[in-house]
């Protein structure tokens, strides 16, 4: 997951760096992620794991690094399988 | 609703607004004028001494820049585009023919104009002020006022689609511009009470497209971005937004390519006055008949 996580990213983020220079810690917004390209991250996210954000879900915390990410999708597949 | 059509339709029979047969696109009367007028000589009164470089548009602007904006990628329902019959005589004819027979929408061959509706009266400022160069490190502070577009027909006579909005707009560094908006919350509040309006300050947000935007709606939120002045109008459980109060960090800053002239971006806010929303929360409040109106408001609009 983390790797698809990187390479959408690296294509929708628009970030100044280099996304393998990021740590999985590392602020995406500190390091130039926009309100828009989030925006655009969790639309490709959506897509790439076939799921859906919930309302609650879509804010900055849940896209404020890429472990933050992780832990987002991750509970959401869980919230769907528990379903 | 019912709330909403009738002090519509009292503004009608009063003739302070008059109806064109399109849902928030309409006319005002002397009467209305003359209080808007008063009302922007008030603002003028509060915030002269600062000030600000006037500016004024015309209620269209360039649509390279309204592209650069970003708008259609936040707010693509509301915008309007200006387009006109750029054809020849053969298409004219055709034209005609397809008005005559009513069937078609005769509107297709339209083509798209370099002139976009302004959706708000800073839009074209932006790139006026980046054109110019650097900004003094003191910052800058500029005065708007244009008439704006936003697609949002409604019978609530407080959502037109083509209203005044006047603005004041800072740039400088965050501290600069975040105190600006500060002092304009403050300036606000005793400017309305001033006039008999009793209000209330809260946090808001834009009203961002689609699944997309519920992410930027709750961005702006979290962060304190966007407060807005609010008076009940057509509803006290709604009540009407008559001023906002927006930091936009340095995104326009970063976007227009605005920096302070030690290089560094520069952070922006803006104020923003709905002219019409502000008359008509007087009129709601204090009556359609401004006579009747308490002697301390006419004193204070009027002198």
């Amino acid at each position: 997951m983390n790797e698809t996580i990187r390479e959408l990213l690296a294509r929708v983020g628009g970030l100044p760096v280099a996304v393998t220079e990021l740590e999985d810690a590392a602020d995406l917004y500190a390091a130039g992620l926009s309100s828009f390209a989030s925006v655009q991250l969790m639309l490709a996210i959506e897509e790439a794991f076939d799921i859906e954000f919930p309302d609650s879900l879509l804010n900055r915390k849940s896209f404020a690094s890429i472990s933050a990410i992780e832990q987002t999708v991750a509970q959401i597949v869980k919230a769907r399988e528990a379903a | 609703m019912d709330m909403q059509v009738s002090f519509l339709d009292r503004l009608f029979d009063a003739g302070l607004l008059i109806d064109t047969g399109v849902d928030g696109l309409y006319g005002r009367s002397g009467q209305f004028e003359d209080v808007i007028t008063a009302f922007e000589r008030l603002i003028d009164r509060i915030g002269g001494a600062d000030g600000a470089e006037a500016m004024r548009f015309p209620p269209g602007m360039n649509r390279a820049f309204f592209e650069q904006s970003g708008y259609m990628k936040s707010f693509p329902q509301l915008a309007g585009t200006v387009h006109s019959f750029c054809g020849n005589e053969l298409d004219h004819m055709s034209l005609l023919k397809c008005m005559e027979v009513g069937e078609e929408d005769w509107t297709k061959g339209q083509e798209a104009t370099d002139i976009v509706l302004t959706p708000a009266a800073c839009y074209p400022l932006y790139p006026t002020v980046a054109r110019r160069g650097n900004l003094p490190k003191s910052g800058a502070l500029y005065d708007l006022q244009s008439y704006c577009f936003r697609h949002e027909p409604s019978k609530d006579p407080a959502r037109q689609q083509l209203f005044r909005m006047r603005e004041y707009v800072c740039m400088g560094t965050e501290q600069h511009v975040t105190d600006f908006r500060q002092r304009w919350m403050d300036r606000g509040v005793e400017m309305m009470k001033s006039v008999g309006l009793e209000v209330t300050i809260d946090i808001a947000n834009d009203p961002f497209f689609g699944r997309a935007g519920k992410m930027l709606v709750n961005n702006q939120r979290d962060q304190n971005l966007k407060f807005e002045l609010l008076i009940p109008i057509t509803s006290v459980a709604k009540p009407t937004a008559c001023m906002s109060f927006n930091y936009h960090q340095d995104s326009f800053g970063l976007k227009w390519g605005l920096n302070l002239e030690d290089g560094s971006v520069a952070h922006t806010a803006c104020v923003g006055f709905g002219l019409e929303r502000i008359a008509l929360a007087l009129f709601h409040t204090h009556g359609l008949d401004v006579k009747e109106w308490p002697e301390s408001v006419r004193a204070t609009l009027w002198g």
